[in-house]
C-alpha cells in the first residue's frame, strides 16, 4: 500500500524564548493509504497539535510533512486552501457545522469552494447524506438535529470532497454512547470501504475499532501497536 | 468560487439573521435619508431668499423717516420732513448715480365695490414712476400716466386678489371702486406676485400721490422715497449722495441724528441668503452627525458580526474557503445591507421632501444623494470587511478556536 501520509522530524513550538512550550518535539510516522489509525494520549500530550497539522489547520515550525506525495509545509496559503479542500475531510469534536445553513447547505459548502456546480453539488451532497443515513434531514437546521446527527452532517461533510484522508478529532467526545456507536460504526464501514482515516481520542473503546494505535506523551510517539483488525 | 456562488451566500448570511440586518438597514436609512432631507431643507430656504431678492429688484433704494410713523420728526424742529417736494429736489441735484426718486405715501382704508368691500386695504399714493422702480407689472389695463397725477384723477391700479374679491363675477378693469367713499375708477390689474413682506403686494390699490394727498394723508411728509439707482451696482454709491443730499436739503446739521434712514434692499436680502446659508451648513452639520451616528451603529452591528463569526471564518477555511472567498462573502454581505438601506434612506428623502417642512419647500441638491450613499455604503463595507480580512488571515485552527 503507498504512503499518503509521511511525517519526519515534526516539532511544534508556541510562543518564544522563556515562554515557549515544545507541543510536538520530533514526529516520524508513516500512515498508508486505507489505513485506520487512532492516535491516544492524555491532555497537554501534543495530539491535538499533531492533529492540526495534519489537516493543514496550522504550519509546523519544522519537519517535513508530506500528504499524498507533496511537501505541505511549503505551499502558499491559497494552495493550502486547495488542499484542505480536496485532500482532507475534518471532523471535529464540536460538529463546526455553520449555524443557520441547511444540512445539505453545510455538505455542499466544500464543493462550493472546490468550483463545482450546483446540480453536481446537489447530488453529491445528497449522496453523502444517504450514506450517513441522515437523507431525510437535509433541509434541517444544525440547532434543529441532535448532537449525534450533527455530527453525522459533519462527517458527510468531510466525506463529500471524496479526500484523500479523513481526520476526526474526538468525534464522539460531545455525544452519548448511542450516537458514539453510530458514529463509529460509520467509520468502521468507511474503513472497510478503503478510506484512510486517522482519528484522536482519549477513550480506549475507541481505539480499539482502529487498526493501528499510536500513543503520544510529551510530544513524541511512545508506542505503536497494530490491531487484530488490520490487514 | 463565482461572483454568482458569493452573492447568493450573501444573501443567505443577510437574511440568516434579520433582526441584524433590520437593524443595520434602518441605521443607514436614516442616516443616508436625514442628510439628504435636511440639505434639501436648507437649499430650499436659502431658494426661498434668493427669488425674493429677484422679485424685489437689486438697483433701489429704500428713504423712510425715522423717529415715529407718518414721516414726522420730532428730534428737532428745524429739521423739515420729507415732502413730495423733496423727491423732486433729490431727483433734479444731478447726482451722479441716481435715476428716478418716487415719493409714496400708503394708508389704510375701507374699498368697496357695488357688490363688496374689504377693511383695512393698503392704498398707495405715487407717480406713475412707481412702475418702473416696482417690480410689479401691470396684467390688464394700464398703469395711471403722469397726465392722471397732475390732475389728480381718480383712477387705480388694484392688486390681483383685490381684483377677484370685489368683483368676484366680472373683470374689475374699468370697474368703479369707492375708497373710503371717494369713486375711483380701475385703470388696471397688477400682475399676481409672491408675498415677501408683511403686506400682501396682491391685495393693495396703488393711485396717483396728489390724488391720495388731496383726499386722506394731506400734503404734508411722504411714507417714503423709493430712489432707483443707474445699476445694481451703484446702489451703494447712490446711497451715499442721497444720505448728504437729503441731509442738505432737510437742513440737519447733526450727521448722527438724521431724521430719515436710507436702507438697501438688496444688502438686506444679501444678509438674509447668507443667513440662509449658514442656515444650510448647520443642518448639514446636523445631518453629517446623524450619518455619523449611524455609521457608527453600522460599524458596530458589522464589528459583532464578524467577532461572533470568527468560528464560521475558521469553519470556511478548513472547508478550503481561500481568504478571497471568505472576504467576497463579508464584502457582498456588507455591501449589500447598507445599499439597500441607502436607496431605502434616498427613497424616503425624495418622499419627504415633497411636503414642506416648517413653511419651506425641501428642494434635494443633486451632490447630496451620491454623497450620503458613498459614505454610509464605505463606512459599513469598510467596518465589514476590515475585521473579516483580519479574520480571514489567520490560521484555519486561530479562527476556529476563537469563541
Amino acid at each position: 500500500m503507498p504512503v499518503v501520509l509521511k511525517l519526519s522530524g515534526i516539532e511544534q513550538v508556541y510562543g518564544t524564548g522563556e515562554a515557549s512550550v515544545r507541543a510536538l518535539r520530533g514526529i516520524d510516522l508513516d500512515v498508508e493509504q486505507g489505513d485506520y489509525v487512532a492516535i491516544m494520549g492524555p491532555s497537554g500530550s501534543g495530539k491535538s497539535t499533531l492533529m492540526n497539522l495534519l489537516g493543514c489547520l496550522d504550519v509546523a515550525s519544522s519537519g517535513s510533512y508530506e500528504l499524498a506525495g507533496t511537501d505541505v509545509s511549503s505551499l502558499t496559503e491559497r494552495e493550502l486552501a486547495r488542499v484542505r479542500n480536496e485532500e482532507i475531510g475534518f471532523v471535529f469534536q464540536s460538529f463546526n457545522l455553520v449555524p443557520r445553513m441547511s444540512a445539505l447547505a453545510n455538505v455542499e459548502l466544500p464543493l462550493i469552494y472546490g468550483g463545482l456546480r450546483r446540480a453536481e453539488r446537489r447530488r453529491l451532497a445528497l449522496e453523502a447524506l444517504e450514506l450517513v443515513g441522515l437523507s431525510d434531514r437535509a433541509d434541517h437546521q444544525p440547532q434543529e438535529l441532535s448532537g449525534g446527527q450533527q455530527q453525522r452532517v459533519a462527517i458527510a461533510r468531510a466525506l463529500v470532497t471524496s479526500p484523500t484522508l479523513v481526520l476526526a478529532d474526538e468525534p464522539t467526545g460531545n455525544l452519548d454512547s448511542e450516537s458514539t456507536e453510530e458514529i463509529l460504526s460509520i467509520l468502521d464501514s468507511l474503513a472497510s470501504a478503503g478510506r484512510t482515516i486517522v482519528i484522536i481520542t482519549h477513550e480506549e473503546n475507541v481505539a480499539e475499532r482502529a487498526h493501528r494505535v499510536l500513543t503520544i506523551s510529551d510530544g513524541l510517539i511512545t508506542a505503536d501497536r497494530a490491531l487484530a483488525g488490520a490487514r | 468560487m463565482s461572483f454568482f456562488e458569493i452573492l447568493r451566500s450573501a444573501m443567505r448570511g443577510v437574511a440568516a439573521n434579520k433582526l441584524r440586518s433590520v437593524l443595520t438597514l434602518l441605521g443607514v436609512m436614516i442616516g443616508v435619508g436625514s442628510v439628504i432631507l435636511l440639505l434639501a431643507v436648507g437649499n430650499g430656504s436659502a431658494q426661498t431668499v434668493q427669488s425674493a431678492i429677484t422679485n424685489l429688484g437689486t438697483n433701489t433704494l429704500t428713504v423712510r423717516a425715522s423717529g415715529g410713523g407718518g414721516g414726522t420728526t420730532t428730534t428737532s424742529t428745524s429739521v423739515k420732513e420729507i415732502t413730495a417736494a423733496t423727491a423732486d429736489q433729490l431727483a433734479s441735484a444731478g447726482l451722479g448715480h441716481v435715476k428716478e426718486v418716487v415719493p409714496q405715501v400708503s394708508t389704510s382704508l375701507t374699498v368697496a365695490s357695488p357688490t363688496a368691500s374689504e377693511d383695512s386695504t393698503t392704498i398707495i399714493g405715487s407717480t406713475a414712476d412707481y412702475f418702473d422702480v416696482s417690480t410689479t407689472t401691470i396684467a390688464s389695463g394700464a398703469a395711471f400716466t403722469a397726465a392722471d397725477e397732475t390732475t389728480s384723477a381718480k383712477v387705480a391700479v388694484i392688486g390681483s386678489t383685490l381684483a377677484t374679491e370685489l368683483f368676484p363675477t366680472a373683470s374689475a378693469l374699468g370697474g368703479s371702486i369707492s375708497i373710503d367713499g371717494t369713486p375711483f375708477t380701475v385703470v388696471g390689474i397688477l400682475a399676481t406676485q409672491s408675498s415677501t413682506g408683511i403686506s400682501d403686494p396682491n391685495s393693495e390699490v396703488i393711485a396717483p400721490l396728489s390724488r391720495i394727498q388731496k383726499s386722506y394723508t394731506g400734503y404734508g411728509a411722504v411714507s417714503s422715497l423709493t430712489v432707483l439707482a443707474t445699476s445694481s451696482d451703484a446702489v451703494t454709491a447712490a446711497q451715499g449722495e442721497v444720505t448728504v443730499m437729503l441731509n442738505q436739503l432737510l437742513g440737519v446739521t447733526d450727521a448722527s441724528d438724521e431724521p430719515f434712514t436710507v436702507t438697501n434692499q438688496s444688502s438686506l436680502l444679501e444678509t438674509a441668503a447668507a443667513s440662509a446659508t449658514s442656515f444650510t451648513v448647520l443642518l448639514g452639520a446636523v445631518a453629517a452627525i446623524s450619518l455619523l451616528v449611524g455609521g457608527i451603529g453600522v460599524t458596530n452591528v458589522m464589528l459583532v458580526t464578524v467577532t461572533e463569526r470568527t468560528r464560521e471564518i475558521g469553519i470556511r477555511k478548513a472547508l478550503g474557503a481561500t481568504r478571497g472567498a471568505v472576504l467576497g462573502q463579508f464584502l457582498a454581505e456588507a455591501a449589500t445591507l447598507t445599499l439597500l438601506g441607502g436607496v431605502l434612506g434616498v427613497i424616503a428623502a425624495v418622499i419627504g421632501s415633497q411636503w414642506e417642512i416648517n413653511g419651506t419647500q425641501p428642494v434635494i441638491l443633486g451632490y447630496s444623494i451620491p454623497l450620503a450613499l458613498g459614505v454610509s455604503v464605505a463606512i459599513g463595507v469598510f467596518f465589514g470587511v476590515y475585521p473579516a480580512g483580519r479574520a480571514a488571515n489567520m490560521r484555519p485552527i486561530q479562527a476556529l478556536r476563537a469563541i
